[in-house]
């Protein structure tokens, strides 16, 4: 059992974190008073005073006396024992019996353990005081019958988890082998069940130890619980709210000892269950991320609907900030096409999310220049600029399931674009949000305006997507990978409908895509990027037969068409997609390259321009590559 | 495809109707047999050791505690149907009468603790996940969890007290106990309210900031929406789904912790009452509170069920 003897201790693993540190500094008090204050101040704190009954709080009595003249706060302090000992006494009972009913399931034939799981849930159902109450009634009041009240009052609850976890274990690989190797059931349940739940369940045990406390001290205090002339904290807040008008303090002091020592059960118990491995969110702690946000001037050019110049999109990261697209320039004139194409982590849909201004915190995005329409994406998002981009920058994006509000219905999820950038009144957008849908040919627009997300098709719903995306009147489609979660039938309906749009309405189109075709079939110009950068640009009919970046020309390989041999397994790239994190100096393709020498490795190749619309960054343009990838 | 959703629908309630016509089954067989598992004879024991052997034999003669096992239940559960929940030992009373006397004041309490919370946790969890969103403000963050941790382990009984000390004895805003003008349900109300308030709160800023990430809050921000309409009409219904699930089982909880609320509070509803017959015994009417009580969880549990159904259709067709 090696296994186990590694296995770090998690009440000794609490203690390595700080709020574990506290938590168990706390519980250690509440224990420590709870063994020493009963021997100390028993005497004192039953010390009849008639001289002074029912006094406020003063230098001798800090907390004030009750009605026979006994100190409150000694009686707190030596009431501790008993408080905790109950409590701790009717966690025993919970676990004991919730441990047992809980791997019933597992000891019995099937159907005896379902009837057992399903009154569980049953008791679960009723609040642990309710049944506390009717268990008191059956013990009768008193000390003995609370323990046994909130002991099995508190079963169900702690069965359910036993119950759950020891699932989760008793479908594993080594219980099903020690299961055929004949172990017995209990056996099993014993060395290799709650062995593995063990951990969970004292962090639970913690917990419920807190509960049980409030709890008796609930039934205490009700008159439910401890009897006179015993007295625990419950006890001795029940005899303090009779004095509350002349001594708050002989209420407030049992109440404050009360949540102190059930907020150690509980801390300590999260501290552990922390502790045991749920991870806490880190935060980062590297530097705030901030990039030179000069607008570059230079070389603006009016035609360009869109112009990028320079654009980082840069996420802080444990050590250092990962830059995730790393410094990208390219305009997009009215009415065109532009695809960009790359494997995933290349930094196209970042790239696109930069542009239509969707990157959140704590992503940063930079740019030289990034404007639309001739005009800063950038700047106050006030309402003029979110109707602006509201109705002329429509966003498409990859999953249409996911990218619809579930619980709002389509036709109302179009409108409301109208009436919040159009000014148009909730039928008159409600009227424009059918007409869309009938635009984008869906079959019978007013149903499916009046249905939600959930009770249309993959495609349809895309389509309604894209309808969406027409309430205004856009100049430019940004559309991210707007068919990989289509199938091929749809697909290609739902590119038809892209490519009828451009032709009727002249709307220029980013269209992300990891897929060749796509982008072929339907841009006119084509950016492959690669590693966060460009590697080349170049007109979309140019990219079969005169790709001239390895990288390009590889992808371009790969792609299966009507003469690939179905028999084989499809081609693929060698090597790993560099991800964002590890480019290093040189060509971000070096490490995958046929043809990648030292220079490559040193020293990134500028994005160079042929002055005839295409654009490549290789050290090694045009040399005939021999070896790339796996040739089909 | 409307087939299927009704279908769906059908399904679900069947099926959850069955459910919970067995839990109040069961609810009602161990309220019956309260009586008959306290060791001991109950009418003895709540009539006291002084009390003559022929009114105690009458009593038991009244109460059928005389018949065989199975008569007494067939005559409870048909008792049940014609709404006779049984005679108080103590008083003679029937307890449907103490019950309709006190269930209003215990529902208000109950009812308003749970509209409450709800007003202080949606608008401060929603709020926290607002600003706190993508890391920012650190220390609100984990003040904030702090803070409804601490709140939310703190029993109702004890708010309630330290209430009464602060607001009632010390600075005598508020009236100390018993059921008045709408002052006097200022406290109460507090006193149940803030704990689930806080625990609520908790979870819907979680459940805030996994919706915020959603891909389809990315598209209305895609459609530039105003943040207000955003996070009002997007986030927060698609919250709801968690946060009423959650609210659902508390509200559970709150109905039970009445009881000690009452007790504090000298309020005249059924948890006060459910105290006094434990303590003096009169089990009919304990009884008849155990099976009011259960029955109300029940069918909160229903309606939450239903509710959450309704509000996201798709969770019909899940199997519970």
């Amino acid at each position: 059992m090696t296994s186990r003897s590694k296995r770090r201790n998690p009440f000794l693993a609490v203690l390595t974190t700080p709020s574990g540190m506290v938590a168990s500094m706390l519980l250690g008090l509440v224990l420590l008073t709870a063994v020493i204050a009963p021997m100390a101040f028993t005497d004192l704190a039953n010390e009849r005073n008639v001289s002074s009954i029912l006094q406020g709080p003063s230098a001798e009595h800090w907390a004030g006396t009750d009605a026979l003249g006994r100190d409150i706060l000694l009686r707190v302090a030596a009431a501790t024992g008993f408080s905790v000992g109950l409590a701790l006494l009717a966690t025993l009972i919970v676990v004991v019996g919730g441990v047992i009913l809980g791997t019933l399931p597992l000891l019995v034939n099937r159907r005896v353990g379902r009837m057992v799981t399903s009154l569980i849930n049953m008791a679960v159902a009723f609040p642990g005081l309710l049944l506390a109450l009717f268990f008191a009634v059956i013990f009768g009041v008193g000390t003995h019958g609370a323990v046994l009240a909130i002991g099995i009052a508190g079963i169900p609850a702690f069965a359910r988890l036993t119950q759950n976890l020891s699932a989760s274990i008793a479908g594993r690989d080594f219980v099903s082998a020690a299961r055929l190797a004949g172990v017995g059931r209990i056996r099993l349940i014993v060395r290799h069940v709650l062995p593995n739940i063990g951990e969970p369940l004292m962090v639970n045990t913690a917990i419920g130890a807190g509960s049980s406390l409030l709890a008796f001290s609930g039934l205490s205090f009700l008159g439910i619980g401890v009897q006179q002339p015993d007295y625990d904290w419950g006890r001795l807040l029940n005899e303090g709210l009779e004095g509350i008008y002349v001594n708050p303090m002989s209420a407030i002091v049992p109440g404050i000892a009360i949540v102190i020592a059930g907020l150690a059960f509980n801390l300590f118990g999260e501290a552990a269950a922390r502790a045991l491995g749920v991870t806490v969110p880190s935060r980062w702690h590297g530097k705030t991320v901030r990039a030179s946000e000069a607008e570059d001037e230079s070389e603006a050019n009016e035609s360009a609907l869109l112009s990028v110049r320079e654009l980082r999109v840069i996420f802080p990261a444990e050590k250092e900030p990962v830059e995730a697209v790393r410094g990208v320039s390219f305009d997009i004139k009215h009415g065109e096409a532009v695809g960009i194409v790359g494997e995933s982590g290349a930094g196209k849909s970042l790239t696109a999310l930069a542009i239509a201004q969707l990157v959140e915190r704590p992503g940063v995005v930079s740019a030289a220049r990034l404007q639309f329409e001739g005009k800063p994406l950038r700047s106050r998002k006030d309402a003029r600029w979110r109707r602006w981009l509201g109705t002329q920058l429509a966003v498409i994006f990859q999953d249409p399931m996911a990218s619809f509000t579930p619980t709002m219905r389509i036709g109302r999820q179009l409108a409301e674009i109208g009436e919040e950038h159009l000014g148009l009144r909730r039928r008159a957008a409600l009227k424009r949000a059918v007409d869309r849908l009938r635009d984008v040919r869906l079959r019978d627009p007013e149903r499916s305006a009046h249905q939600f997300p959930h009770e249309l098709s993959g495609g349809m719903r895309q389509r309604a997507m894209i309808g969406m995306g027409l309430m205004g009147s856009p100049s430019l489609i940004v559309a991210d990978e707007p068919t990989t979660a289509l199938d091929a039938t749809v697909q290609k309906q739902v590119l038809e409908l892209l490519a009828s749009i451009r032709e009727a309405d002249g709307v220029a189109m980013l269209l992300i895509s990891h897929d060749i075709t796509v982008i072929r079939n339907v841009c006119d110009r084509v950016l492959v990027m690669y590693g966060g950068v460009i590697v080349e640009d170049l007109p979309a009919s140019e990219l079969l037969t005169s790709a001239r970046h390895p990288y390009t020309r590889a992808l371009v390989e790969v792609v299966p068409d009507m003469e690939t041999d179905r028999e084989r397994p499809l081609p693929v790239i060698d090597g790993q997609a560099a991800s964002a994190s590890e480019v290093g100096v040189g060509c971000v393709f070096a490490a995958r390259c046929p043809l990648a020498d030292d220079h490559c490795r040193q020293s990134a190749p500028p994005l160079l321009d042929d002055q005839q619309g295409r654009r490549v960054a290789c050290w090694k343009v045009d040399t005939p590559v021999t070896t790339a990838g796996a040739a089909p | 495809m409307a087939q299927l959703v009704d279908n769906s629908w059908v399904a679900f309630g069947l099926r959850r109707t069955g459910r919970f016509l067995a839990s109040i089954v069961v609810l009602i067989t161990a309220a019956f047999l309260l009586i008959h598992l306290v060791p001991g004879d109950p009418v003895r024991a709540a009539l006291g050791p002084s009390a003559p052997l022929d009114l105690v034999e009458a009593r038991r003669e009244a109460l059928g505690l005389n018949n065989p096992l199975h008569i007494q239940f067939f005559e409870y559960v048909t008792g049940l149907f014609r709404g006779d929940l049984g005679t108080s030992i103590t008083s003679g009373l029937p307890v449907a009468d103490v019950i309709a006397e006190r269930l209003s004041a215990t529902a208000v309490i109950a009812g308003l603790a749970f509209v409450v919370a709800i007003l202080i946790a949606a608008p401060v969890g929603l709020g926290i996940a607002i600003l706190t969103r993508g890391q920012r403000r650190g220390s609100l963050d984990a003040g904030f969890t702090w803070m409804s941790v601490l709140v939310g382990a703190i029993p109702e009984f004890l708010v309630g007290i330290g209430l009464v000390a602060v607001f009632a004895v010390t600075l005598g805003w508020f009236p100390v106990a018993g059921r008045s003008g709408p002052e006097s349900y200022i406290l109460p109300v507090i006193a149940l309210a803030i704990g689930p308030a806080a625990i609520i709160a908790r979870i819907l800023r979680v459940e805030a900031l996994a919706v915020m990430n959603a891909d389809f809050v990315r598209t209305t921000r895609a459609k530039r929406l105003r943040p207000r309409l955003i996070h009002l009409r997007h986030v927060l219904p698609n919250t709801l789904t968690a946060t009423l699930t959650v609210a659902g089982l508390l509200l559970g909880g709150m109905a039970v912790g009445t009881v000690l609320v009452e007790s504090i509070f000298a309020w005249p509803g059924l948890g006060s009452r459910l105290v006094q017959s434990i303590i003096s015994m009169d089990y009919p009417v304990v009884q008849a509170l155990v099976l009011v009580y259960g029955a109300g969880i029940l069918l909160i549990n229903l309606v939450v069920d239903v509710l959450l159904a309704w509000m996201d259709p798709r969770s019909t067709m899940k199997e519970v």
